[in-house]
């Protein structure tokens, strides 16, 4: 896999798009995927995908030691997160907390702890962990524990697997080459998946690239899809339709195996 | 086998989903009811968003009913004269019930409504039908004479009547008009088709024999609940072709084994069973609104309620 991976960045390094920040200037990114474009169609199943690079510098650097973070973030949408809590004996919907933007998806990868490679500072500017990902201004006033909300809303996610931080997963080679794997789950949305690389010595960001991973629906998932958003009515009435005819189907099947 | 949703946007078990239309379509079959007081949470709990559960099990069930009714129609067990104005009634209830519905909900607190109707109906309606038919099963067991059949309520005192063949009753046709306007609410603000509650009303209210009732019961399911997906559709988008097509291919197979089955047994044990059936779910809804959920949190889309 691996050899693979480094194999196939030797032929794409000199056609890669380099988006490194020349702040540092001393060392740069160059970045590949194994796939740019995810097909979800009818029996997509979720996906891995490999992300691999290569640190070029122009002459050694000393200080602290070079690492590495990769994230992945699926396209940010709206959530609202209600509570739960007793009114009468019954347990029902009271508080809710809207979130302005959530990544449907959202995945860490990193060489090292992440409290160990990367600074509180950096991690504001930048907006690499999970907490910082999510943007949320509007809990109602009435509502003094938000941050409860938002944990919530992380906690739920990593349960179902949306949101991953895997530490210690990404291979580095002589501070030179890296690669790692995160694997997409099969309830996936569609929309932009934005793939980020930061390079951090001592917690501070020194390097970052970022790429892109389009995933959309294909054919008949594609169709329905359009349909149902575009035709609504002929949608409905198609269903009906499906229904009524399935329904007359199955009753004159089991008359015929039955006479 | 995975497959993948296109409007829930989720990858499930093809053949979990196949499984569970087929539990729901053979109890459709066998009682009448619609089954979307229990596909719905079923659906839930395989992690189908909620929206999408709702809408999409209503056009499940216009499968399974269209199915069920065919093979009733054949055994001349659907009484069409009866369904027409029940069904009449339930439009009329199901505008009304729509408007009800926006009312409570610029009032706020409309779930709690909608969970606790649910448990009140659920729980009344499978209570007084465990107790009848339990009463009804020592009477045979006795040997007893069975009370007449016929008996003269009031609902036979009111004036407009008219024949209704195949249930053998010459009644008014004012109590199934309102008995059809009153599950048209219900519908519209619950959700459901409304077999659970009709059924019985046409039982014990009606006076209509077992075997006609849940014919009767199904054909008027079929077109409430076609104007429920219609309405879906329309308005939030959530029914989900796919997820419909693989529960209806194990629905409308269960209906026709269901209704077998149905034929199979007597009216006492058939109305003693859904009566079971009716409190499980209710005491599972009411133990859901008791006790304290394990996850006090949950996620949904903005702008609902």
């Amino acid at each position: 896999m691996i050899r693979h991976a480094l194999a196939l960045l030797a032929l794409t390094l000199p056609l890669l798009p380099v988006l490194a920040l020349p702040a540092a200037a001393q060392e740069e990114v160059l970045a590949g995927l194994s796939q740019s474009r995810i097909s979800i169609d009818a029996d997509f199943d979720g996906s891995e995908i490999l992300i691999f690079g290569a640190i070029k510098r122009q002459a050694p650097v000393a200080g602290p030691g070079l690492e590495v973070i990769v994230t992945v973030s699926g396209p940010r949408l709206p959530v609202t997160v209600r509570r739960k809590d007793r009114f009468a004996g019954i347990w029902l919907n009271r508080d809710s907390v809207d979130v302005d933007a959530a990544p449907s998806f959202y995945a860490i990868a990193t060489t090292s702890p992440l409290s160990d490679i990367l600074s509180a500072t950096a991690n504001l500017r930048h907006g690499i962990t999970i907490d910082r990902a999510i943007r949320s201004v509007g809990a109602p006033a009435s509502i003094r524990d938000s941050n409860s909300f938002t944990e919530a809303l992380i906690r739920i996610r990593e349960e179902a697997e949306l949101y991953q931080i895997n530490e210690n997963t990404i291979d580095l080679v002589e501070e030179t080459l890296f690669d790692t794997s995160v694997s997409l789950p099969a309830n996936l949305i569609e929309g932009n998946y934005t793939v980020r690389i930061f390079l951090t010595r001592g917690g501070e960001v020194v390097a970052e690239s970022e790429s892109l991973i389009y995933v959309q629906k294909v054919g008949l998932e594609r169709f329905l899809y359009n349909l149902a958003y575009e035709q609504p009515l002929i949608y409905g009435i198609l269903s009906i339709a499906i229904a009524i005819f399935a329904g007359w189907g199955a009753s004159t099947v089991f008359r015929y195996i039955r006479s | 086998m995975q497959i993948y949703l296109p409007i829930a946007e989720v990858s499930v078990n093809a053949f979990l989903i196949l499984g569970l239309g087929g539990i729901v379509g053979i109890l459709s079959g066998m009682f009448g009811v619609g089954g979307g007081f229990l596909i719905t949470p079923l659906l839930f709990f395989v992690g189908i968003p909620p929206a999408v559960a709702v809408a999409t099990s209503a056009n499940q069930i216009v499968a399974s009913s269209v199915s069920a009714v065919l093979a009733h129609l054949r055994r001349r067990t659907v009484d069409l004269r009866m369904g027409t104005v029940l069904l009449c009634g339930g439009l009329v209830g199901a505008a009304a019930g729509v408007q009800v519905f926006a009312l409570l909900r610029q009032m706020g607190q409309v779930d709690l409504l909608v969970q606790l109707s649910y448990v009140l109906f659920l729980g009344v309606i499978g209570l007084l039908m465990f107790i009848e038919s339990l009463n009804a099963i020592r009477r045979d067991s006795k040997g007893g004479p069975r009370g007449p059949r016929k008996r003269h309520n009031w609902v036979h005192a009111l004036p407009m009547k008219m024949k209704f063949r195949t249930s053998g009753l010459y009644i008014s046709v004012i109590p199934p008009a309102l008995v059809g306007v009153f599950v048209g609410i219900l519908s519209a603000i619950m959700g459901v088709g409304g077999g659970f509650i009709m059924v019985p009303a046409m039982i014990y209210l009606l006076g209509m024999p077992t075997k006609v009732v849940i014919g009767t019961s199904l054909f008027q399911i079929i077109f409430v609940t076609a104007a429920t997906t219609l309405m879906h559709a329309v308005t939030t988008h959530s029914v989900d072709m796919a997820l419909a097509l693989l529960l209806l291919f194990g629905g409308v197979i269960g209906a026709q084994l269901g209704t077998r089955i149905g034929l199979m047994m007597k009216a006492e044990q058939l109305r003693i069973l859904l009566a079971l059936l009716v409190l499980a779910v209710c005491g599972k809804l009411g133990l859901d609104l008791l006790l304290r959920p394990d996850e006090l949190y949950s996620l949904g889309a903005p702008g609902q309620t």
